[in-house]
């Protein structure tokens, strides 16, 4: 009874939306079946694998970092012995995720503009002296990855301190016991046992990641589209539907990305074990 | 264990609405797509009207800047009911009016009656029949706009709102490039004012060697207008309602990319955006040649918020011509206004239209940029030159308006776009555009491909 709403919700903004994608992505502007055609123009786009080579970049580098700053994080922070220091640092972690998505990317166009931002010097250090020569095209994944990492960050590591809160005092008491170091608890008893909430972690940041689409469009808009309005796949899409007018082709691309994700995640749940439900 | 809130559900939502807003809108627009009203009479000026309602109130979109235009209309008009909706002008290729009119397409109602765009591209899909949707321009020069108002319009200013010999919308501003300068500064120098591209470039060599610091134009925008297109380089060349002749390799572009080149090495040229605060801070009273469009005087020269140059001081020359060729020039934009073809009260929104491009109570007393308008245009300037800010007579604004290249057209897509994406970065890391030449060409019909054109 009380999911009601939820399923409610799912179904309307969801499932009903993606299944009509799916039927958007099989036929043409008529109505009529065209059977994989908008599959094979959109994949024959001149800027298809452009894109796919942009986010397959920014995922990798965002992913990578998140996995192991985060681990690390979460375990110095659940390594503080005091309270209060502890719980500050989760809080300072966690503020930027409570920005809303496109206000902490506008955020972001005051800090990457070395005229105005906060860290200025830093960016003349790396030889950046204007907007437009921070957002050159071979930083975009990272600068994608860092913007990515400090408004996601914070709440994983919470999520992860709680992980690290549910490993039992014994098993911690008794390594400790065995002689063992920070390091060997981390590496042989912490992180096992955390292998379930870095698959979880993983698989929910790369559903997100895939759809990379408000950083790009806002530095687009912000940088006289210097940033290229077509610069990830989810823009491509956005490009197809309102550009080209394209709204068949637009859901191939959704359709595409669907099942690239949902094969990755896939992955992640099979390795890190995420519905067995034997206790390690 | 109990399952966490998901830490980052509200980006996923936000990244989401790629996918999730394409396909709801989609939904919505089926299922409202059958209730449209059938009906209306089919066309007297060229296109099926709807059912008109003589008293109903007008909507009408413009961008900020353009709101007095919608005030002065209603203080001379105000009988008719004006309901205004401010956007962003479809600024800078946000397109956010085309991407709108696919929605209201979709949804089969909902259209404004008079949309006011800062781009000059829009007439192309605006014209054009989208997915089964009669098109959203009115066809304005079948009776609609009386054709000695439309011949009133300075020559070839309706270029960019005419498909196919058909006219589709109004233009509200030239934004023809001249050859702005300091004059005090010039003869502080005693430079004389070069009068061919091949004269400016030595003249911005000495510069550079004799006056670091000063600049005599800026690269930092992507406006491909100002160079390429004065040099006529064959970028753009529409030559049907969708068709493109693309040839980024000529003589014409080269010797134009490598004046930006040069300029760029030796630093004559800025490679900051003319509207960053960077540019202002750096360049005020330093700028010495400016080629660029007719706005740039009110939009950063007599800009207290922008360079703020004395009065008595700017200086206008005609456009700069390549040895031994007659002088072209291009446009900056220069905005346009349409008439919706859905309108229910054609009448108003007519007169609305004409209104604000042909009255003195706005192209005349308020407006900023050069009226398209012959008529408003003279008196325009003669109030600019009234005000004894210019150092020089603004004849050459005139003589630059009938000067517009006609072999750089306007598509429906953003050769701004392209240029910011391909040709900006190599300006920005100081690597020559002339080598970037053949990938913009590329970019080019790319664009134009996958935007329906057939590229020759």
């Amino acid at each position: 009874m009380f999911i009601a709403p939820y399923v409610l919700f799912t179904l309307a903004f969801g499932l009903a939306p993606a299944v009509y994608a799916l039927v958007l992505a099989f036929t043409d502007a008529d109505g009529a079946f065209v059977g994989i055609a908008n599959f094979a123009k959109v994949i024959g786009d001149y800027r298809f694998f452009a894109d796919v080579g942009h986010v397959a970049l920014y995922l990798v580098i965002w992913l990578v970092s998140l996995l192991v700053l985060v681990v690390l994080l979460a375990l110095l922070v659940h390594g503080i012995r005091s309270r209060r220091v502890s719980a500050v640092f989760r809080l300072l972690y966690y503020i930027p995720g409570a920005l809303a998505g496109a206000s902490s990317v506008l955020l972001w166009l005051f800090v990457l503009d070395p005229s105005a931002s906060p860290v200025a010097p830093l960016l003349h250090a790396l030889g950046f002296q204007s907007f437009n020569q921070t957002i050159a095209p071979a930083n975009l994944p990272a600068i994608f990855a860092i913007i990515a990492f400090w408004t996601g960050a914070g709440g994983w590591i919470v999520v992860l301190f709680g992980a690290l809160n549910n490993i039992s005092v014994d098993v911690m008491e008794a390594a400790r016991l065995d002689g063992a170091n920070a390091v060997q608890i981390a590496t042989r008893i912490q992180l096992p046992l955390m292998r379930k909430w870095i698959a979880y972690m993983s698989v929910l940041s790369l559903a997100a990641g895939t759809q990379l689409f408000v950083e790009p469009t806002l530095l687009s808009q912000a940088s006289n589209a210097v940033v290229p309005n077509d610069y990830s796949l989810n823009q491509l899409a956005y490009q197809y539907a309102f550009a080209q007018n394209d709204f068949n082709g637009a859901s191939a691309i959704a359709v595409l990305l669907l099942i690239v994700s949902i094969a990755l995640s896939a992955l992640f749940v099979w390795r890190g074990g995420l519905f067995s439900t034997e206790d390690a | 264990m109990k399952e966490p809130m998901n830490p980052s559900s509200a980006r996923r939502i936000g990244r989401r609405i790629g996918i999730v807003g394409i396909a709801t809108a989609a939904l919505v627009a089926t299922l409202t797509g059958c209730s449209k009203a059938q009906g209306g009479s089919s066309g007297q000026y060229g296109f099926d009207e709807a059912q008109q309602s003589k008293s109903s109130t007008i909507t009408v979109w413009v961008d900020a800047t353009r709101a007095p235009a919608v005030k002065a209309f209603e203080d001379a008009n105000p009988s008719v009911k004006v309901k205004t909706v401010t956007y962003d002008g479809s600024a800078n290729g946000s397109n956010s009016f085309k991407t709108k009119m696919a929605l209201f397409d979709r949804s089969g109602s909902g259209w404004p009656d008079v949309v006011f765009s800062t781009q000059n591209n829009d007439a192309a899909w605006a014209s054009q029949k989208t997915a089964g949707k009669q098109p959203y321009a009115a066809v304005l020069d079948k009776g609609l706009v009386p054709s000695s108002v439309l011949g009133d319009f300075a020559k070839g200013s309706l270029d960019p709102c005419t498909v196919d010999g058909t006219v589709y919308c109004l233009r509200n501003d030239l934004a023809q490039n001249v050859l702005w300068y300091d004059k005090t500064l010039l003869d502080k120098f005693g430079y004389s004012l070069p009068k061919t591209w091949e004269e400016y470039q030595q003249l911005s060599a000495k510069v550079a060697k004799d006056h670091p610091g000063y600049i005599t134009g800026s690269v930092g925008d992507p406006w491909p207008e100002i160079f390429m297109w004065s040099s006529k380089c064959q970028a753009n060349d529409i030559t049907g309602a969708r068709e493109v002749t693309v040839n980024t390799t000529s003589k014409e572009c080269t010797r134009a990319a490598g004046l930006i080149d040069a300029g760029v090495a030796n630093k004559s040229l800025s490679t900051l955006s003319v509207f960053s605060p960077d540019f202002v801070k750096k360049y005020s009273g330093k700028v010495l040649l400016m080629p660029g469009p007719a706005w740039f005087a009110g939009a950063i020269f007599n800009n207290k918020d922008s360079l703020n140059l004395p009065k008595g001081e700017l200086g206008v020359a005609d456009p700069l011509a390549w040895n031994g060729e007659q002088p072209v020039t291009g446009d900056v934009g220069g905005g346009t206004w349409f008439i919706s073809s859905h309108s229910k009260n054609l009448a108003a929104a007519t007169k609305f239209a004409q209104y604000v491009t042909t009255q003195d109570g706005y192209q005349v007393d308020q407006a900023p940029g050069y009226p398209a308008y012959a008529p408003a245009a003279a008196k325009w300037l003669a109030k600019q030159a009234s005000s004894g800010y210019y150092a020089t007579s603004l004849d050459p604004i005139t003589t630059a308006a009938s000067q517009v290249w006609s072999g750089w057209g306007y598509g429906s897509f953003s050769q701004e776009a392209i240029w910011a994406k391909v040709m900006q970065p190599l300006i920005t890391s100081g690597k020559p555009t002339a080598d970037g030449l053949a990938a913009w060409g590329t970019e080019i019909k790319n664009q134009a491909q996958v935007n329906g054109y057939t590229v020759k």
